[in-house]
């Protein structure tokens, strides 16, 4: 397929209409859908499509900030993170109203962001990987510890649904307006992603990533920029935290603060493609859709006849999406979307994926 | 004043672990630019095999013999592992350190999975001899013996490695190539070689390290996630020394360790906060970033 | 006889920037060829693409082989001595280690290596790191000449140092030139013009000239291919 301007969005619009009314189809569809239901618009089907968007979203945020200005964070899911406690803490524990739940919930991240980002940038390459890398474990350790009984600890923090607004409680009624929330969520990252990397910020961006040392010569400076990026992803991955709470109603660290979150980002945006936007994106939702997919498979009675040497690496979803990670890295490190649009895009991901960790 | 040397023995028995750790670490970055995320798996695993050993072999021949042996077994698996993994998967992608880190990634993540299936949630229990859990009287203290294993790895090896990278032709070749790999080669120099060597011996030290670490502060217990979760402290120490040093590794896998332990005893202790210990090693980081961003014996970089 | 190094058509890319556009020239066995130009033209890049460091194209011939794609050690291993151009000893290991990494087998002349820079051996287990410039460039060349090399690749060896020891290491280069070729890079006119029996001018990655030594002696031509009005 020949890569033209009109192509992307025509295909991204066709997706784009067909996921808006997916909630209105009740197709029986056998072995390809993940909810324990083989109807379109089952529940189950809906909320793993529901975190597919919201994990799309935070991908293309960190796409922002990895594939297109080259800095390497191994911290995205303490912001992630912070969206989903803080905002789950103000509602359930101390019942504040949605809107400033909301406001808080982005007000300390963005604190958190300027702050932390503003430490971590002082380095580069892998030390900038370790600063963020380690703060990301202390919010772990922070939550993990559950100070004065705020977040629960490793039982979970289950979201109390008193101050929301009708249509967002309710894991049956309302998977619907969830899916369609996390839709929107999609929309409104990808849209701000877009419109940064097309922007002359974007530009910029681009610059440091390839060659920050020609920019310094130039006067510009560089770590204004890489804030923005920072916090501009950051922020994002708030807003998926935010929605991943209202989705699947609970909270624990090791599901939501643990660095396996972060490692599963980075995947997923290699495997869809850096520095690509719709890369994150492809990446992002097939990585979720097999891990709940695969999850479903594992389960089927008819698993358990087959032997052990096959059942055990068939039926771990983490095994098989490492393994087709590797098998990525070796043989199309330009991602889904290196394959799919082959030379121009292949070598434009691999030199992003490249120049990454040319400075060091 | 008691409590406080017991504290501070545990910590240097911490120590040594970490050393373990993060001298691999350092070695492998500092010689290749590959930072390694499968170096919890190969704790992970060195403290598997370590139980498969202590468990197979025949109990006539005493919990000691069987604990001796599980901990080399760890060792030789460990070193196996990483050796099989540089010469299959990092080998292969020669030239592109961010392929090879994302690798080391995929790699993590799909064998601790593995693990998770296969083993699951199973409590496995190394059998160990009484004496290693039991305590030894000096001085009015009480110290357990399971430190001292520790303790005395860490010296040995420590001391081991330094004699390697002194004397020994490969070892001179390590320590070149970390300082300037480029040059290496203009001599005439295969660093391939090297590469291998550094991981074998960086696999070797880890697979010590996780069986070590299950005996000695996990209860014998071992557990898929286990290697993951010390591989963050031994990126901590790594940080803190600084990338390539042996050096910086022993002195801040100390550091790290005992500011650990105090912390988690007489602040987390008596504030209720469990996890402060743990959080202060990162605060320690981050402060040691700004002040000296390449480590307490970093090249510069 | 073949030239010691047949380079043909070579491209060399670095960061966007185009360095060597097409560089063609021969260094015959048993010659000295000088590489000159002013700073940045690509001479550096040059000798770092003839041993492989740097990616290229064109085709390089090195002692009768065809080297292209060659990793740098199998490069080097056809019996190249490289002396780089900021020097590149060990700082870390002793002026021995460093030496031991450069032999080659166990045929290593560290005699004739102490007769011509007595001061290595003195200060054998001193860290290089420790050592003055000149003493530096000493080990950098002792490196290079430890065992007999049919090819000597020389990266401005006079570079930063003063003019007797310029001078001490022209005599030695002068010995070694007796048993080997010698590309030397070079900006100091009165040590080409002592070492040299041919030279090759480069100028913005490509070759400008290409003659014997003797043409430097006319002032204009110098200006005009270098720049600098003369010897020294």
């Amino acid at each position: 397929m020949r890569w033209r301007p009109g192509v992307g969005l025509s295909v991204g619009a066709v997706f784009l209409v067909l996921f808006i009314v997916l909630p209105f189809i009740g197709l029986h569809v056998p072995w390809v859908l993940p909810g324990t239901l083989d109807i379109v618009n089952s529940t189950g089907t809906l909320e793993v499509l529901a975190l597919c968007f919201l994990f799309a979203g935070v991908a293309v945020g960190y796409d922002l900030m990895f594939g297109y200005t080259g800095l390497m964070s191994l911290g995205p899911v303490l912001y992630f993170a912070v969206g989903t406690y803080v905002f789950d803490i103000a509602l359930t524990r101390w019942e504040w109203p949605l809107f400033s739940a909301l406001l808080l919930t982005f007000a300390v991240s963005l604190a958190l962001a300027i702050v932390l980002g503003a430490i971590a940038l002082r380095v580069q390459g892998i030390a900038f990987a370790m600063v963020t890398l380690a703060f990301a474990q202390a919010f772990y350790f922070l939550v993990e510890s559950n100070p004065h009984n705020l977040t629960a600890g490793d039982t979970g923090l289950s979201l109390s649904y008193t101050r929301l607004p009708s249509f967002l409680s309710g894991a049956v009624s309302n998977t619907r307006n969830l899916y369609w929330i996390a839709l929107g969520f999609l929309l409104i990252a990808y849209l701000i992603v877009w419109l940064v990397t097309e922007s002359v910020t974007g530009h910029v961006f681009v610059a440091i990533r390839d060659n920050e040392l020609r920019l310094d010569v130039l006067g510009v400076r560089p770590f204004r920029f890489k804030m923005v990026s920072f916090v501009v992803s950051s922020l994002i991955a708030t807003g998926g935290g935010i929605v991943y709470i209202l989705v699947i109603g609970t909270a624990v660290p090791s599901v939501v603060a643990s660095t396996t979150v972060t490692l599963s980002i980075l995947i997923m945006v290699v495997l869809g493609g850096a520095g690509l936007r719709w890369g994150a994106v492809v990446g992002a939702m097939v990585y979720v859709y097999l891990q709940q997919y695969l999850d479903k498979v594992g389960a089927e009675p008819s698993f358990a006849r087959l032997p052990a040497v096959l059942r055990v690496p068939l039926s771990e979803p983490q095994f098989l999406l490492g393994a087709i990670f590797v098998l990525f890295v070796f043989f199309a490190p330009g991602g889904i979307a290196g394959i799919v649009v082959r030379r121009r895009l292949h070598r434009a991901s691999a030199t992003t994926l490249l120049s990454v960790f040319k400075k060091s | 004043m008691n409590i406080f040397l017991v504290l501070t023995f545990s910590g240097v028995a911490l120590g040594a672990i970490y050393f373990l750790a993060a001298s691999g670490l350092s070695l492998i970055y500092g010689l290749m630019d590959v930072l390694n995320f499968a170096h919890g798996l190969f704790m992970t695993l060195g403290a598997y095999a370590g139980y498969e050993f202590a468990t197979r072999l025949p109990s006539s021949w005493g919990a000691p013999t069987r604990v001796i042996l599980a901990i080399i077994g760890a060792t030789v698996v460990g070193a196996l592992v990483a050796g099989i993994t540089e010469l299959i998967l990092i080998r292969p992608l020669y030239g592109k350190p961010i392929s090879q880190i994302l690798i080391t990634i995929g790699l993590d993540l799909a064998v601790v999975g593995l693990l998770m299936g296969g083993f699951g949630s199973t409590a496995l229990q190394i059998p160990v001899p009484l004496w290693l859990i039991e305590p030894t009287h000096i001085g009015g203290l009480f110290l357990p013996n399971a430190n001292f294993l520790a303790i005395g790895a860490g010296v040995i090896v420590l001391v081991g490695l330094e004699l390697f990278l002194a004397r020994t032709r490969y070892g001179i070749i390590i320590r070149a190539g970390v300082e300037n790999r480029e040059m290496v080669r203009a001599l005439g120099i295969d660093v391939g070689r090297a590469f291998t060597l550094v991981f074998v011996v960086g696999g070797a030290m880890a697979g010590l390290a996780g069986v070590l670490y299950t005996i000695v502060f996990s209860g014998d217990l071992v557990s898929p996630s286990q290697g993951d979760g010390l591989l963050i402290f031994a990126f901590i120490v790594v940080v803190i020394g600084g990338l390539g040093s042996i050096r910086g590794s022993a002195v801040a896998a100390l550091v790290v360790a005992l500011l650990q332990q105090y912390t988690t005893f007489y602040i987390g202790g008596h504030s209720g906060w469990a996890q402060i210990g743990d959080l202060s090693t990162v605060l320690l980081l981050a402060v040691v970033l700004e002040l000296r961003p390449r480590g307490l014996f970093g090249r510069v970089a | 006889m073949t030239d010691a190094v047949e380079i043909s058509d070579l491209h060399v890319t670095i960061a966007g920037s185009h360095v060597l556009q097409g560089v063609s020239f021969n260094v015959p066995s048993g010659s000295v060829t000088a590489l000159l130009g002013r700073n940045g033209v690509g001479k550096t890049t040059t000798l770092r693409a003839i041993l492989g460091l740097v990616a290229s194209s064109g085709r390089i011939r090195v002692l009768g082989d065809d080297v292209s794609g060659w990793p740098t050690h199998r490069v080097v291993r056809l019996g190249i001595g490289y002396v780089p151009e900021d020097r590149d000893v060990f700082s870390a290991l002793t002026v021995e280690q460093n030496l031991r990494l450069a032999e080659v087998g166990s045929v290593a002349n560290y005699d004739d290596i102490f007769a011509l820079f007595p001061e290595l051996k003195t200060r054998a287990r001193q860290r290089a790191g420790t050592l003055s410039g000149g003493q530096q460039q000493m080990l950098s060349i002792a490196r290079a000449l430890l065992n007999h090399r049919p090819l000597l690749l020389i990266d401005e060896p006079s570079k930063g140092l003063a003019p007797k020891i310029v001078s001490e290491f022209a005599n030695v280069l002068e010995r070694a030139a007796a048993h080997s070729t010698v590309l030397l890079v070079e900006q100091n006119l009165s040590v080409v013009k002592r070492l040299a029996q041919r030279v090759v001018v480069l100028d913005h990655g490509e070759v400008v000239h290409r003659g014997a030594v003797s043409d430097l002696d006319d002032p204009t031509l110098v200006r005009q291919l270098l720049g600098v009005a003369g010897a020294a």
